[in-house]
């Protein structure tokens, strides 16, 4: 079985059929995109994985249990992590906080614990300030550590983020965009990265309209549009696709 | 290190609770004790306040509300006569488990009251309960919402305080007898006690600081603080933000009741202006002047603002004089006055004309 399953899965807004009756796979240890033309439900598609969205109908498998309708810190606590389209990180905390709130499902310490300051949190704290440390690093942005988050710059908002989801220790990792707003070089390394952490042993879902880097690093390519799938495959194989290049630059007749 | 540095303050406002005392003392003034207690009890309010509010981001107009659940039910259980109940099986049965205590009325008549420990006990938790009842639902609602909903709490309060006999009506409660913490160790008004409750009161602000420092700077405090920078990355952390919200609303209003319970041995009695929606508006006030997400900041406005208003300076305009602190904060200093740095203002405002005269240089 998959790590991710999606069967039938269906949302709609009023009218709007924004995910149609979609259903893939995604295999344990592989990078799969979701690639679309603007408003073809990707990140309605995220939002309903992440718990953010309730589905109309359909189901979610994840690690063989059925996730739909659950609440998103129940989703996250099983191993699904995520980044933003437009960044999220939390407004007047340093960089290192951000990712310490990474290490929030690998930590115990509760209201009693934290009011007392018990002895048994100490080590726990230090941990989490060490992880924490150490992603910040992983993606280069170590110096950021104590500067509060508004006064980082796009990029290296980016790497804060990154380093958040990575430090929850996911099974899985969804990332909606993660090169939008980045130069070439920037792309570049972002991929080098996303390669790496598969590498690591961690399942990659994105959703990314840079179609080189999707190309370089996916194992396998979903396509939508209008919500509905029109196309899954290999990457060359989704190059060569006649109606995915004509969703991409229209009819020939157009 | 870290742990120095958190606690060194308090050792700080040890030294000067001690001082101010020893000052009094030396120079005859003992009578701003008395203010300085109820100052003290009144920062308990708002420190949790604080916390709910610039750490877990959830406003609360009805605080008030959960000071008067504290300070009624302490008030009412400990002075009302049980004694024409006395065979019903509960009053026995609490008798004998030692939580009533018998007494003698002013006229020799017998008087037969819950002890005061039991009742702190009860308003803490019905507090608690309460809190946590209306959290549930109240919580889903943010920004304004979330202020007129428990805005209208506070009112609910307010109105049952003042319309039920059991609370005393307009009056009140009054001849609330002493609550004896431990032996030789009581919260009264009297004035032999002045002292020793000027101590106590602030025994139990500097613990309520502790806990609520380790608190904040707990895996606990950094969950609360990402729900207010971004609620939704918090749930996709896997904090769940509701839970949160609704302890640490429950927290606060725990030592709203705590500090109602203290305060209404310490007068003697209760009213129904500590349940108003002007003293609600109060509190949110004075953590807005300590600058929101700051204990230290909330705790000092907690007791120049409250000694100033109990001394009377701000005579019959009190709470006229909070309103306008409100609205000239929210204006000028949204980070607090505390975050104001005149010495940096006049620095910019004269690095701005010197650099206008540059430019003037420049362009001859």
């Amino acid at each position: 079985m998959a790590l991710l399953e999606i069967q039938n899965l269906n949302r709609r807004f009023g009218g709007l059929k924004a995910v149609n009756n979609v259903s893939f796979n995604v295999e344990q240890g592989s990078i799969k995109a979701v690639i679309g033309p603007n408003g073809a439900g990707k990140t309605t598609l995220f939002n309903l994985i992440a718990g953010n969205l309730p589905a109309n109908s359909g189901k979610i498998y994840f690690n063989h249990a059925q996730i739909n309708g659950q609440k998103p810190y129940q989703i996250a606590k099983q191993g699904i992590s995520r980044t933003y389209q437009n960044i999220k990180l939390f407004h007047g905390m340093t960089a290192l906080e951000n990712v310490m709130l990474g290490r929030h499902i690998r930590s115990r310490a509760g209201f009693i614990a934290g009011m007392l300051n018990l002895p048994w949190t100490w080590p726990e704290e230090k941990e989490i300030r060490d992880k924490a440390q150490e992603y910040l690093n992983l993606l280069g942005v170590a110096e950021c550590a104590d500067t509060e988050i508004s006064n980082l710059s796009f990029g290296q908002q980016r790497g804060v983020e990154f380093a958040r989801a990575l430090a929850t220790e996911p099974t899985l990792l969804l990332l909606d965009e993660p090169a939008a707003g980045l130069n070439i070089y920037e792309t570049a390394e972002i991929g080098r990265l996303i390669t790496k952490i598969k590498e690591s042993g961690i399942t990659v879902l994105l959703v990314e309209h840079d179609m080189s880097l999707v190309m370089d690093i996916s194992d396998e390519i979903v396509v939508l549009s209008f919500g509905e799938k029109i196309a899954e495959d290999l990457p060359h194989n989704i190059q060569q696709n006649e109606e995915v290049i004509r969703i991409y630059l229209g009819d020939e007749d157009a | 290190m870290d742990l120095l540095k958190r606690y060194i303050p308090v050792l700080f406002l040890l030294g000067l609770v001690i001082g101010i005392q020893l000052m009094t003392h030396f120079t005859g003034t003992g009578y701003y004790l008395t203010q300085l207690t109820m100052s003290a009890y009144y920062s308990v309010v708002v420190i949790g306040l604080c916390v709910l509010m610039g750490y877990g981001g959830q406003i609360s107009l009805g605080h008030a509300g959960f000071f008067a659940i504290g300070g009624y039910l302490a008030g009412a259980l400990t002075t009302h006569n049980l004694m024409p109940f006395k065979d019903y099986g509960l009053i026995t049965f609490l008798d004998r488990t030692g939580m009533l205590v018998a007494s003698k009325d002013l006229y020799g008549g017998d008087l037969l009251t819950v002890e005061p420990w039991a009742a702190c006990i009860t308003a803490v938790l019905a507090a608690g309960i309460i809190a946590f009842t209306i959290g549930g639902p109240v919580l889903k609602l943010k920004g304004h919402y979330l202020a007129m909903a428990t805005l209208g709490f506070g009112i609910i309060i307010y109105r049952i305080g003042l319309a039920t006999q059991y609370f005393g009506e307009a009056d009140g409660i009054s001849e609330v007898p002493g609550f004896k913490l431990l032996p030789g160790i009581e919260v009264s008004g009297s004035f032999g006690a002045r002292v020793l409750n000027y101590y106590i009161a602030w025994a139990v602000v500097i613990v309520a600081v502790i806990l609520l420092l380790n608190l904040i700077h707990s895996r606990v405090g950094r969950a609360l603080r990402s729900i207010h920078g971004a609620e939704e990355a918090a749930n996709a952390m896997g904090v769940n933000t509701s839970r949160y919200k609704l302890y640490i609303f429950v927290l606060s209003a725990v030592f709203a009741a705590l500090a109602g319970v203290l305060v209404t041995h310490y007068n003697g009695g209760i009213g129904p202006s500590e349940a108003g929606v002007m003293k609600s508006v109060r509190y949110v006030a004075i953590v807005a002047v300590g600058g929101m997400a700051n204990i230290w900041g909330a705790l000092i406005m907690g007791i120049v603002l409250n000694f100033l208003s109990l001394r009377g300076v701000f005579g019959s305009y009190d709470d006229a004089v909070f309103g306008i602190i409100l609205i000239v904060i929210m204006l000028f200093a949204p980070q607090g006055i505390l975050k104001i740095n005149p010495w940096q203002q006049v620095k910019s405002f004269f690095s701005v004309l010197a650099a206008e005269r540059g430019e003037d240089t420049a362009d001859s």
